[in-house]
C-alpha cells in the first residue's frame, strides 16, 4: 500500500495553543506543506530552512515549525531574518508575523528589508486585531469595526484609515513578489499555498524580497463563532483588501 | 611585530576582523562613525559581511539573527544609538547569544553632546534593557587595549554564551596611537561547538538539537529555571573575569579610582605628584562588569590609604560601585564633569591636594 497522505514533516508533533476557528493552523500548515514539497521535489535541502517568529499570537511558532527556528522581538523579524539569511545565505528563511507586529511596530524593518530585496519570504497574517493581548486596534482594524481600545468603532478622523501593507511594499523598488491571499475557502487555500510556495521558489533563485498576506479571522476577538467569522472576513475584510497579485517581477 | 598609527576605531574595527567577526550590521552616528565604514571597506577584502541597517534597532537585530548561526557577529553605536538597541541587548541576553557591542559613549541624556563621555556607566553594567541581566562588559583605557580585549572578547561571548560589551569613551575611537594588531584568528562556526545554534537542523535529526534562538519562557516554572541558567553564568563570570589595574598603589595614600581615557589622566598626575613626593595611586576597573569590588576592596582599604578620589565624566556613575566595594569604611570622594570635559592633571591634582588638607 502506498502512502497517500502522511504528517508534513515541518511540522512538529506539538499541539497548537490557537483558539478554535483560528486561521493560523491551516497558514502553519501550508508554510510547512510548501517547504516539505520543495524538499521531496530536490530544489531545497533538508534542513536549510530558517523561520522567524513574531510576538503576537504566532509568538509560540517556533515550536510548531519542525526546522531552525528563531523568536524575535515584536516586530523585528525581518531584521532578525536579514541577519540569519546573510549569516547563511544558501538557506530559505521565512518570517511569520501577524499584523500588529508587521504593520504597526515592525513597520520601519519591513519597509526596508523590502527596500534592500532581502531574499527573505514573510508570511503576513492580517486579522484586522491584536489577537495575544485580547482584541485591541490594529492599524489594520477596519473602519468602524469595534475593538478593546476601539469601542465605539474606529474613527478614520481619529486614527486614521486601515494601512494596506501589500499595495504599500509593492511600491517598494526591492520587493519582487507581494500577493493577498485568503483561508477562507477551500479553492483560497490552494490558492494561498500556490502562492507561498512561487514565493518560496523566488527565494532559492535568488529573486528579492517577497510577501504573502494571508487574511485571517479572529473568531475569539471578534466575538464571533469560527463560520461567522469566516462570513464577516469575506463581507468586510475582503473588499477592502482585495485579494490578488500586487506585483510579481517574475511574470512581468 | 612593528607598530602601526592607527585611529582609535578603525584598530577596533581591525581587531574584530582579526578575532573573527565577520559580520557587521551598523548605523552611523558620532563619534563612531568610522567604525561602520572602515568595515563596509574591510568586510569584503575578508568575505565577510558589513551592512547599513535602517536603524540601530534593525541592527541589533540582525545581530540576534546572524549571531545565531554561530558566526561572531558585531555592531558599533554609541549612546542614543545604544540606548535604541537595548531591546535587542535584552533579548541577545535572553536567548544566550555571544555577540560583541560597541558603545563609544558622547554626552547625554538624550542628543547630548558628540564630544566623549562616560554618561553609559549605568546604562551599561546595570541594566539598560529589561530583565535579570548582565553583560560582559569592558572599559579600554588606550587603543592597545581596546585591540588586546578586542582579540579575546568572542572567545568570552562564546564561553559564557552573553554579549560583550565595550564601554569606550569617544576620546579611545577618535585618537590615534601606535599599536601592535595582532595576527588573524581563523575561526569557523564549528556546531559540534555551538550546539545550539542554528547551523541546518533537519526533521529526523534529535529534536533536543534543533536551533531554537528564543528568549520566551511563557511560565513561571521554566523562566524560574531559565533565570537560574543566567544567573549561575553570571557568578561563573564574577569570579573568573574581573580585570583590573593597581598603578603605584602599593604605598599609595591616596588612591584615585577611574576608567577609561580619564584613568590615563589619571596616571600622569600620579607620576607628577609621586616625583613631588606625594604617595598618589590609580586603581582602574577594566572590567566594569563584573566589576572588581574585593580586588578595589582590598587596594582601597589597605591600612596606609587615607581616602580615595573618584574621578569621571559623569555624575558619578560608577562611584556607586566604588561606594559598594569600600563599605564606609574609607572616605571617598568624588571629583567628575558633566558636559564632556575631561578633567585636567591640573583639577585632578588640585583635588587630591584639597583631600589632604581635609577640605
Amino acid at each position: 500500500m502506498s502512502v497517500v497522505f502522511e504528517r508534513t514533516k515541518l511540522l512538529t508533533d506539538k499541539q497548537f495553543h490557537y483558539c478554535p476557528g483560528c486561521n493560523h493552523g491551516i497558514i502553519h500548515r501550508l508554510v510547512a506543506e510548501a517547504i516539505d514539497e520543495l524538499v521531496q521535489e530536490g530544489k531545497l535541502e533538508a534542513g536549510n530552512v530558517m523561520g522567524v517568529a513574531p510576538v503576537g499570537c504566532s509568538v509560540f511558532a517556533y515550536d510548531y515549525f519542525n526546522c531552525d527556528m528563531y523568536e524575535a522581538a515584536h516586530g523585528r523579524a525581518p531584521a532578525v531574518a536579514t541577519g540569519a539569511k546573510r549569516a547563511r545565505p544558501g538557506t530559505l528563511v521565512f518570517t511569520y508575523q501577524g499584523d500588529g507586529d508587521l504593520a504597526s511596530i515592525g513597520t520601519a524593518e519591513i519597509v526596508h528589508a523590502a527596500h534592500r530585496g532581502e531574499k527573505i519570504v514573510t508570511i503576513f497574517v492580517n486579522n484586522a486585531i491584536y489577537g495575544m493581548t485580547g482584541g485591541q486596534m490594529a492599524p489594520t482594524t477596519l473602519v468602524g469595526q469595534k475593538t478593546t481600545t476601539s469601542p465605539y468603532g474606529r474613527d478614520e478622523a481619529w486614527c486614521g484609515a486601515p494601512i494596506k501593507m501589500s499595495e504599500m511594499l509593492s511600491e517598494v523598488p526591492g520587493a519582487y513578489y507581494i500577493e493577498r491571499c485568503a483561508v477562507n475557502t477551500n479553492a483560497n487555500i490552494l490558492k494561498t499555498k500556490k502562492a507561498i510556495k512561487k514565493a518560496f521558489q523566488y527565494q532559492l533563485e535568488g529573486k528579492g524580497f517577497c510577501m504573502i498576506e494571508v487574511l485571517s479571522t479572529c473568531p475569539t476577538n471578534w466575538g464571533l463563532s469560527p463560520v461567522e467569522a469566516m462570513k464577516w472576513l469575506e463581507e468586510n475584510m475582503i473588499p477592502y483588501y482585495p485579494l490578488g497579485v500586487k506585483k510579481d517581477k517574475g511574470a512581468e | 611585530m612593528a607598530l602601526t598609527l592607527m585611529k582609535g576605531s578603525e584598530a577596533i574595527a581591525e581587531a574584530a576582523i582579526r578575532a573573527g567577526a565577520r559580520f557587521f550590521f551598523g548605523y552611523p552616528i558620532t563619534p563612531q562613525t568610522e567604525i561602520p565604514e572602515y568595515m563596509s571597506a574591510r568586510m569584503p577584502e575578508v568575505g565577510g559581511c558589513f551592512l547599513q541597517a535602517e536603524s540601530e534597532v534593525a541592527a541589533i537585530n540582525m545581530v540576534y539573527g546572524a549571531a545565531g548561526t554561530g558566526a561572531r557577529v558585531i555592531t558599533s553605536s554609541s549612546s542614543p544609538g545604544v540606548s535604541l538597541k537595548q531591546e535587542g541587548i535584552s533579548y541577545c541576553a535572553g536567548a544566550q547569544l555571544p555577540c560583541v557591542i560597541l558603545n563609544v559613549m558622547r554626552g547625554g541624556p538624550g542628543l547630548g553632546n558628540i564630544q566623549a563621555s562616560q554618561g553609559d556607566y549605568f546604562q551599561g553594567v546595570k541594566g539598560g534593557g529589561n530583565g535579570d541581566y548582565h553583560l560582559l562588559t569592558y572599559a579600554p583605557s588606550s587603543v592597545q587595549e581596546a585591540i588586546d580585549i578586542m582579540m579575546f572578547a568572542f572567545d568570552k561571548a562564546e564561553k559564557y554564551r552573553m554579549p560583550v560589551l565595550f564601554l569606550a569613551d569617544g576620546i579611545i575611537a577618535q585618537m590615534m596611537e601606535p599599536v601592535e594588531m595582532p595576527e588573524m584568528v581563523d575561526y569557523k562556526v564549528d556546531p559540534e561547538k555551538k550546539p545550539w545554534a542554528c547551523t541546518g537542523w533537519k526533521p529526523g535529526d534529535d529534536p533536543e538539537k534543533r536551533g531554537v534562538i528564543n528568549s520566551i519562557y511563557i511560565d513561571t516554572e521554566s523562566l524560574t529555571v531559565h533565570n537560574a541558567r543566567l544567573q549561575k553564568v553570571y557568578a561563573e563570570a564574577r569570579a573568573n573575569e574581573q580585570m583590573w589595574e593597581c598603578y603605584k598603589t602599593d604605598d599609595a595614600e591616596i588612591v584615585v579610582t577611574a576608567f577609561g581615557t580619564v584613568a590615563r589622566i589619571v596616571k600622569t598626575v600620579v607620576d607628577q605628584m609621586r616625583a613631588d613626593g606625594y604617595k598618589v595611586g590609580l586603581f582602574r576597573p577594566i572590567s566594569v562588569w563584573p566589576f572588581p569590588y574585593d580586588a578595589l576592596k582590598e587596594t582601597c582599604c589597605a591600612p596606609q590609604v587615607k581616602g580615595i578620589l573618584d574621578v569621571e565624566v559623569n555624575e558619578g556613575q560608577m562611584l556607586e560601585d566604588v561606594k559598594l566595594a569600600i563599605l564606609g569604611e574609607k572616605p571617598i570622594h568624588f571629583f567628575g564633569h558633566l558636559g564632556s570635559q575631561f578633567p585636567t592633571t591640573a583639577e585632578i591634582r588640585d583635588k587630591i591636594l584639597e583631600m589632604k588638607e581635609g577640605k
